[in-house]
């Protein structure tokens, strides 16, 4: 029954909206082709799951079609579906032997007993646990339990198989074994592979397709090296690998300033152009001072065991960097980016996202100038003990210095003002760029911290004008990262 | 002397010899004796050759299945249906099928006498209905309540796994949540059945002059023949003893299915 266009699977505007009003999955268009490995990404929550179960037939999209080789499925039971799933925690049937658990499906077929016998046991020795028959559930490790969890459903041989995070229980180099077993598994079978993760080297690691979600849509999707390379948006560029992300504005011809410094890059955007650019931290290169597009102070050096990974200071940006070689703390240097290490994407919305800290008086500040924020509210299970200082959920003083907390706003939320002494004032800075955006001017505010804002006004002002600027904290909203 | 952990089990050390232990020996005691003290066996074999005791025996055991299986019946929809659905109010709805617990025992049984009284007319007709509906009135919530809390424990994921591999629903259940949820079964029935042998407060509020084991033992102290009563007693204990046993030993061969079968 092999239709023409080759996919096996075809998921068409599929939305799923929970009793509660929660829309779990929205609009999501995939097609997969016979033979495929492919993998939903993203943080938990984001409907990768959701969208793994309807696949299953264990949940019913409130609209939009689950096409398999080019019927609709997707009012199925799952016992009529030619497809398999390993369960995130395995979920065998404690009171059956392995034995009885695997064959489980065949027997429901009502195939012969000799046969069943015999399926079982080449499949035992697919996943490597020959003479495992007669043994109990409780009596195997994690790993075997996944392993027979997997035997289980591929003994059916499924159309497709799904895989719901199914290392997530395991252990790092347990994980790391059986990923690389997957893929061959996936290899020599030919069956197509559906996997559910949130970890992105997994996805990397093993899949022919990444399909990037997050909040219930697809973010992107791609080969992994399309993925890592060529992230559509600061989500995908931030979730995948690690990265350095810096709003900023197209200033000429493959021109653009962001971090505080000019650069050269090779996506050509129209000049004026809010942009987000995405550098990876092995893309920057650790020069003089002098010699660098922008430079900073190291602030702290890690052996990774192949590479260093250096986080520079520079203005009020932190850069991180992955070199071979190492640096010193606390020493000034520059750093340089080649233009092809750059990768320009058109901000979609350009919030203001700054860094900022918590005081010696443990409270939240920028630029010196408290926030009238309760941390208590923001850092989730953490109090103030008499000496008016933080505690986390275990009663330990937080340290200012462990916890970093960045705090975003909109650039309509931002008021400029020239009273540059005026209580309400939370930094100084002065009017480097400004684009006419049709109902209003689109500034760009270089700081004396060398943090640079955004700023929606309807008024003109003129460029080089030193301004003040009022960040409403009401309007502001805060993220914890320890 | 120095305080220590066991120190604090001194109390139930006492309780336990004062209250558990010495009656156990008396019961021993009355059971393997005679009115002079001397050691005979005479009260258990007339125990298994009296008519009358045998008689009661078979009725208790009838009155006793009934009533569990009725509970059984009962219970184990209302228990699966509740700890499978989404409803939010599920707690609620176990407690309403508890709360009649709460409630004083023999003003529950009063107003089901009139109940069943204004339906048959009168009591005497049917008197091994009424005790078995008296009675699995009283204990269904001590059915419904282990199961209900084995099912609800499940992983939902093992019955999602049955379906994924090709059961229907019905053979999901049959399958899996049926066999998975027989500790539950079990323990349901050791709460129901052993004591509908022996509650004999039911049948005489319901004009069930029959005996049941329970109201046997009565009849042997009233008559002051402590002898024969304690053996009927141990006699009894002996069973629950056995019936434990049998459950505790069916629960283990569940978890060695592994090894044992095929």
């Amino acid at each position: 029954m092999e239709n023409k266009s080759g996919n096996i699977i075809e998921l068409k505007h599929i939305n799923r909206v929970f009793e509660d009003g929660f829309k779990a999955v929205s609009d999501f268009n995939l097609e997969v082709k016979r033979g495929e490995f492919v993998t939903f990404l993203g943080p938990s929550g984001c409907g990768k799951t959701t969208t793994l179960r309807m696949i299953a037939g264990f949940d019913m999209p409130t609209s939009g079609d689950i096409l398999l080789n080019g019927r609709d499925i997707s009012k199925l039971p799952p016992n009529e579906r030619p497809i398999n799933t390993v369960f995130q925690r395995y979920a065998l049937f404690p009171h059956m032997n392995i034995f009885e658990n695997i064959a489980f499906g065949l027997k429901l077929k009502k195939m012969p007993r000799e046969e069943i016998r015999k399926k079982v046991k080449k499949v035992l020795e697919l996943v490597d646990l020959e003479g495992f028959e007669k043994r109990s559930v409780s009596t195997l490790s994690g790993g075997q339990q996944q392993r027979v969890a997997i035997a289980r459903a591929l003994v059916n041989e499924p159309e497709i198989l799904l895989l719901d995070e199914p290392l997530g229980a395991l252990d790092l180099k347990m994980r790391k074994e059986m990923q690389i077993e997957l893929k061959a598994m996936h290899d020599e079978l030919g069956i197509t592979f559906i996997y559910v993760t949130h970890d992105q080297e997994e996805a990397l690691t093993m899949s022919d397709k990444i399909v990037v979600m997050s909040e219930g849509k697809i973010q992107q999707i791609g080969t992994p090296e399309d993925i890592y390379n060529e992230p559509k948006n600061a989500f995908v560029a931030d979730f995948i690998g690690e990265s350095n992300i810096f709003n900023g504005i197209m200033t000429g011809p493959m021109k653009a300033r962001f971090a505080g410094g000019q650069f050269t890059c090779v996506d050509d955007v129209p000049e004026g152009t809010q942009i987000t650019a995405v550098v990876r931290p092995e893309d920057i290169e650790l020069t003089a001072p002098q010699d660098g597009q922008i430079r900073g102070k190291v602030i702290s050096v890690i052996f990774k065991g192949i590479h260093y990974e250096i986080t520079v200071q520079s203005g009020r940006y932190e850069v991180i960097i992955q070199s071979t070689r190492s640096a010193t703390v606390g020493s000034d240097v520059g750093m340089k980016v080649e233009p092809d290490g750059i990768h320009i994407m058109i901000a979609e919305n350009h919030t203001n996202v700054f860094p900022v800290d918590m005081n010696r008086n443990h409270r939240l500040a920028f630029n010196d100038k408290e926030f009238d924020v309760s941390l208590t509210e923001l850092i989730k299970g953490s109090r103030r003990n008499e000496n008016h200082e933080l505690l986390d959920e275990s009663g330990e003083v937080i340290d200012p210095q462990k916890i970093r907390i960045t705090a975003a706003i909109e650039p309509q939320d931002i008021r400029m003002t020239d009273d540059v002494d005026d209580e309400a004032v939370l930094v100084e800075g002065v009017i480097s760029n400004l684009i006419y955006k049709g109902d209003h001017y689109s500034y760009v505010i270089n700081t004396e911290l060398g943090q640079d804002f955004i700023v929606d006004d309807e008024y003109l002002w003129n460029m080089g004008d030193s301004v003040g600027l009022i960040l409403p904290v009401e309007k502001m909203r805060f993220t914890v990262k320890k | 002397m120095r305080f220590s952990r066991k120190t604090l089990g001194i109390p139930y050390g006492v309780f336990l010899t004062l209250f558990v232990v010495a009656p156990l020996l008396v019961l021993f005691y009355y059971a393997f004796t005679n009115g002079q003290g001397q050691f005979t066996v005479k009260n258990l074999t007339d125990f298994f050759t009296d008519p009358n005791t045998m008689g009661t025996l078979v009725y208790s055991l009838a009155i006793a299945l009934t009533t569990t299986a009725l509970c059984l019946l009962i219970a184990y929809p209302v228990a699966y249906i509740l700890a499978t659905s989404r409803l939010k109010a599920k707690s609620v709805i176990i407690m309403i099928f508890v709360m009649p617990m709460w409630i004083n025992f023999s003003l529950r049984i009063t107003a089901l006498k009139e109940i069943l009284t204004a339906i048959e007319g009168n009591l005497a007709y049917y008197p091994f209905l009424n005790s078995v509906l008296g009675m699995t009135y009283d204990f269904l919530p001590f059915m419904i309540l282990p199961i209900y809390n084995t099912i609800v424990k499940l992983d939902v994921s093992l019955n999602e796994a049955a379906r994924d591999l090709g059961a229907d629903g019905r053979r999901a259940f049959l399958r899996v949540t049926l066999p998975l949820s027989v500790p539950g079964i079990v323990s349901g029935i050791s709460m129901v059945f052993l004591p509908a042998m022996t509650n004999y407060v039911v049948l005489d509020m319901l004009y069930n002059s029959t005996y049941i084991m329970g109201s046997l033992i009565g009849s042997y102290f009233s008559a002051y023949n402590w002898h024969g009563g304690s053996m009927i007693a141990l006699v009894l204990l002996g069973f629950i003893c056995l019936f434990t046993l049998l459950a505790d030993g069916g629960e283990d061969e569940n978890a060695r299915t592994g090894g044992a079968l095929l």
